[in-house]
């Protein structure tokens, strides 16, 4: 980020009593980014966004809009708008009463008002829609009532809460796609909270994993997915294989495995762990020299459609090995339950852990 | 089991008569030309007209329609704020209770409180205190009603007014009030009626005189003098006014304007 962030976060804590919902968080949205804040349910990402939005005031620490310092400025006083997951529409006005509603607060003359509303209901497919009230409308034209409803004010940042979390799978998934496309087409700075990691990989240009308050690690989602900080951040982003150990000169030694190479390296002697994306896994029959290997027996293979998951009970290991193979592969067919095998990766492929 | 369902509709037909047949008697005889309860002698509408010609009725009828509409406002205005505030605070059965008694209080109880209220303060006696006790019991209903609109109200529709832009008091009469409006004009309804047909807290807190005398209090005075037809037809048009409002405001209670 070399240009001055939109708005800023600077040391931001949030106490609900004896609850620190949001503990000395500090974040920096770029310009146009589309930036996602993922974690499980309680994690604060939900505090953190109605703080941005102007509906909570922090305890400590101040909030930055351009520069300047916003955090005592009410929220119908700030240039960001809230997406709200209920979409919060007013069930007494029409999609364009709704749309219009943000306009006539801002004391606009009646005709551009009326353009405007007309030009953003154009943009997201309303304008047959214009004279229905929300009630009969399907979710998925709701979803973009609200949408529109936030993005007519042109704010400087749109805040989106949980935006897809109403729609079913196969409209959601659509929707994701959707979503990006209009930012890019907007340019605005969106930020998404969301409790679905697939879902903020496939939009968010960065994103920040949030646990019990704080931020545990921030980046693009290729960082987090390739090189997570710690446990939880692999664990809770896609699906990961833990090979628990001590640290040692050249990687982790193992009691059931030996010594495990690893690219990253550590104080030696501390408990650790390698961890390996079920797709980074190959399975053979000997273990090639240049790779890390643990032998274990097929305990279940899952059949996805386009891909295997096989599940490898490996000794040392609570929970089986999971190796990923595509379906295309001519060597997914040749594996069978209780066939004895051995779970392979390059050294790189791995990530020391120590935390 | 079509026998049991046909007993089952007998008895209903049963309880609206037991219900309903003394009423409509006495809508039968305030258009009776006789004027007397036993026999029918042809049908006439000079009670209605006797009535209205009498300026003591007309007097109490007035002074009955501006005690219902001025407890009614108060009591609307009070009771939907008071809905509103209790609905956003976190549940307590005590204070539940205590909005709830009104409504349980025997008449009498509070028609005697109030009284010995009113002395205690040195309050003069008249149309004003009959509108105030009638504002007391009316707050509960109003509030009560407005409160059932409220247990489904989303709340994020009042948070996406501010965050637009609006502020607090733009939001309440564009967003909230139309929202729960239904919940309130009905509430002011069921108050404007409990208000007219109102005796005994009227008969203590009235001042004396005919001056504050109302409707109800009027019926209660002519009818020591026996049942006459010029009672049945005040009572008929007492009656209908009531009904057609509870109708009413049933009607529109059920109009829902959901926030899903």
């Amino acid at each position: 980020m070399s240009a001055a962030p939109v708005m800023a976060l600077e040391r931001v804590t949030r106490r609900f009593g004896r609850v620190t919902a949001v503990d000395g968080v500090s974040l920096e949205l770029a310009e146009g980014e589309f930036f996602a804040l993922l974690g499980p349910s309680g994690c604060g990402k939900t505090t953190l966004l109605r703080i941005l939005a102007g509906f909570e005031a922090p305890d400590e620490g101040r909030v930055m809009l351009d520069g300047k310092d916003i955090t005592g400025l009410r929220a119908n006083r700030r240039p960001v708008n809230l997406m709200f997951q209920s979409y919060a529409l007013f069930p007494h006005m029409t999609v364009w009463g709704n749309v219009a509603y943000g306009l006539e607060m801002e004391g606009l003359p009646r005709a551009e008002i009326a353009r405007r509303t007309g030009e953003i209901l154009e943009l997201a497919e309303l304008s047959d829609l214009a004279g229905r009230k929300p009630d009969q409308l399907s979710g998925g034209q709701r979803q973009r009532v609200a949408l529109a409803r936030a993005l007519v004010k042109r704010p400087r940042v749109l805040l989106l809460d949980e935006p897809l979390a109403a729609l079913d799978k196969k409209l959601r998934e659509q929707m994701q796609l959707e979503l990006k496309r209009l930012q890019h087409e907007v340019g605005l700075t969106f930020v998404v909270v969301t409790h679905d990691q697939e879902e903020a990989l496939v939009m968010a240009d960065r994103l920040a994993l949030m646990d019990a308050g704080r931020v545990v690690q921030t980046g693009g989602p290729r960082d987090l997915y390739e090189n997570p900080a710690s446990r939880f951040v692999a664990g809770f982003i896609g699906v990961s294989n833990f090979f628990e150990g001590t640290t040692a000169a050249g990687g982790l030694a193992t009691e059931a495995h030996g010594l495990l190479r690893s690219a990253g390296e550590g104080a030696p002697g501390r408990p650790a762990a390698i961890m390996v994306r079920p797709e980074r896994i190959v399975l053979a029959a000997e273990k090639p020299a240049d790779h890390n290997g643990a032998l274990g027996e097929i305990a279940d293979i899952a059949y996805h459609g386009n891909d295997l998951n096989l599940h490898v009970a490996v000794a040392g290991s609570e929970r089986a090995v999971i190796a990923r193979v595509g379906a295309a592969d001519e060597t997914a067919s040749r594996w069978r339950p209780g066939q004895r095998v051995w779970c392979c990766w390059r050294p790189e492929h791995g990530r020391l852990l120590t935390e | 089991m079509p026998d049991a369902s046909r007993w089952l509709r007998a008895h209903l037909w049963l309880v609206y008569a037991f219900l309903y047949l003394p009423i409509l008697v006495l809508m039968g005889l305030s258009f009776n030309r006789g004027g007397m309860p036993t026999a029918w002698t042809g049908f006439s509408t000079a009670w209605y007209g006797k009535l209205i010609a009498s300026p003591q009725i007309v007097s109490s009828a007035v002074n009955t329609l501006i005690v219902a509409a001025v407890s009614t406002a108060i009591a609307t205005a009070l009771g939907t704020l008071l809905a509103l505030g209790v609905e956003r605070r976190r549940q307590s059965n005590a204070l539940d209770a205590l909005l709830f008694a009104p409504m349980i209080i025997p008449d009498i109880v509070l028609a005697i409180s109030l009284l010995s209220f009113y002395t205690l303060l040195g309050f003069s006696l008249g149309l004003h205190s009959i509108i105030l006790s009638h504002v007391v019991f009316n707050i509960a209903f109003v509030c009560a009603i407005v409160r059932t609109r409220l247990k489904h109200f989303d709340y994020s529709v009042v948070e996406a007014s501010i965050d637009l832009g609006a502020s607090e008091f733009t939001t309440f009469r564009r967003v909230t009030l139309p929202m729960i409006w239904p919940g309130v004009l009905a509430g002011a309804m069921l108050a404007f009626t409990l208000s007219v047909d109102e005796f005994i807290i009227a008969f203590f807190t009235a001042g004396p005189g005919e001056s504050s005398t109302t409707l109800p209090m009027r019926i209660y005075a002519m009818i020591r003098f026996g049942v006459t037809p010029e009672i049945n037809a005040m009572a008929t048009i007492v009656m209908l006014f009531s009904f057609t409002l509870v109708l009413a405001s049933q009607r529109i209670g059920k109009g829902v304007v959901t926030g899903s």
